[in-house]
């Protein structure tokens, strides 16, 4: 059996609402420094194979289908293989 | 098709309204097409397969499967929208009202996507549509009205597409509805959500699927003060079989 560790991230030119009104709470807390928060999606779930091939044919496919919208937003993914 | 008879017209169509979980603007579209327009509507379980003979099909608003990873994409793929995209495929007419509208773009039906409002705040107020394409289905008729007064409930409906995408929508005359002031003007502080290009209502481009974040249903009863949402209803009514 896998884990799979999804990260999806908005496309940097989409604006991200929910990053620009936490950035303006590291302004209010004098965290000058802090610049383009950006709030991503982590996904994390396990495929039962222990085919890794399989594993990343389906994991590829549940996030083309469901989990990520290619319309604005970008994905990546890393398989460990764990105890079932 | 089916055909029915009601007050405004010799033949009617027959509304189906999908319950999805999380549906909450189901009854009222029900309410309004029934008591008020005198129409046939029924409900459509979203895990039912077969669309009973409607002739129209609307997705109403609400937060379909709690909104959970980005509105709509789970209600995409309830059993029922197999029929919903084969029906609106062979010219079947699709309404999307708000969280509907947010299905039909996960769905591919229409093109763009939704994200939060820019303002981050769910938005719940009346506010002005210049109707920007008076020759679909939905919008004939509207003779003398620059701008709908229709109120909008929402927290994500800043429309977003990318460049290609709008200018095709620009082309074809897909935008149907745009964010204005009371006199029309479409202007940056008529602007709710941040929408770009202040678009609150998109067609398809064979023009039987639309889609649009403001609730006609809420405007539609004489009793509410406003009225101005049941013209793209009887619009429906009166076009589709003309």
């Amino acid at each position: 059996m896998f884990k799979a560790k999804v990260l999806i991230k908005r496309r940097k030119t989409i604006l991200d609402p929910q990053g620009k009104a936490v950035e303006i709470g590291a302004k209010h807390l004098g965290l000058s420094n802090i610049k383009n928060t950006r709030i991503d999606k982590y996904i994390e779930f396990n495929v039962d194979t222990n085919n890794k091939k399989a594993a990343e044919d389906e994991v590829n496919d549940y996030c083309k289908k469901l989990l990520v919208n290619p319309i604005m937003e970008d994905y990546e993914f890393t398989l460990e293989e764990v105890k079932s | 098709m089916s055909e029915t008879k009601s007050r405004l017209g010799e033949k009617s169509p027959k509304f189906g309204i999908v319950v999805f979980p999380g549906s909450n603007c189901d009854h009222d579209t029900y309410y309004v097409l029934r008591k008020i327009l005198d129409l046939d509507v029924i409900f459509l379980w979203h895990k039912q397969v077969t669309l009973e003979d409607c002739d129209v099909i609307i997705l109403p608003g609400g937060f379909s499967y709690g909104d959970y990873l980005r509105t709509g994409a789970i209600a995409r793929f309830s059993p029922i929208m197999n029929e919903v995209t084969q029906f609106a495929n062979k010219g079947g007419y699709v309404f999307g009202i708000c969280n509907g509208f947010q299905i039909l773009l996960e769905a591919g039906l229409l093109p763009g996507v939704m994200i939060k409002n820019e303002s981050l705040n769910f938005v719940c107020k009346d506010i002005y549509l210049k109707i920007e394409n008076k020759d679909t289905p939905f919008t004939k008729g509207f003779n003398g009205k620059s701008a709908l007064k229709i109120p909008i409930a929402h927290g994500e409906g800043n429309y977003f597409a990318d460049e290609r995408t709008l200018k095709e929508l620009e082309d074809n005359n897909q935008i149907v509805f745009r964010y204005c002031s009371k006199d029309a003007s479409v202007t940056e502080s008529a602007n709710p959500n941040g929408s770009v290009m202040n678009i609150a209502g998109i067609i398809n481009n064979k023009g039987n699927v639309m889609g649009m974040m403001p609730h006609p249903e809420r405007s539609s009863d004489p009793v509410l003060g406003k009225t101005d949402g049941s013209l793209i209803f009887k619009s429906l009514v009166n076009n589709i079989f003309n």
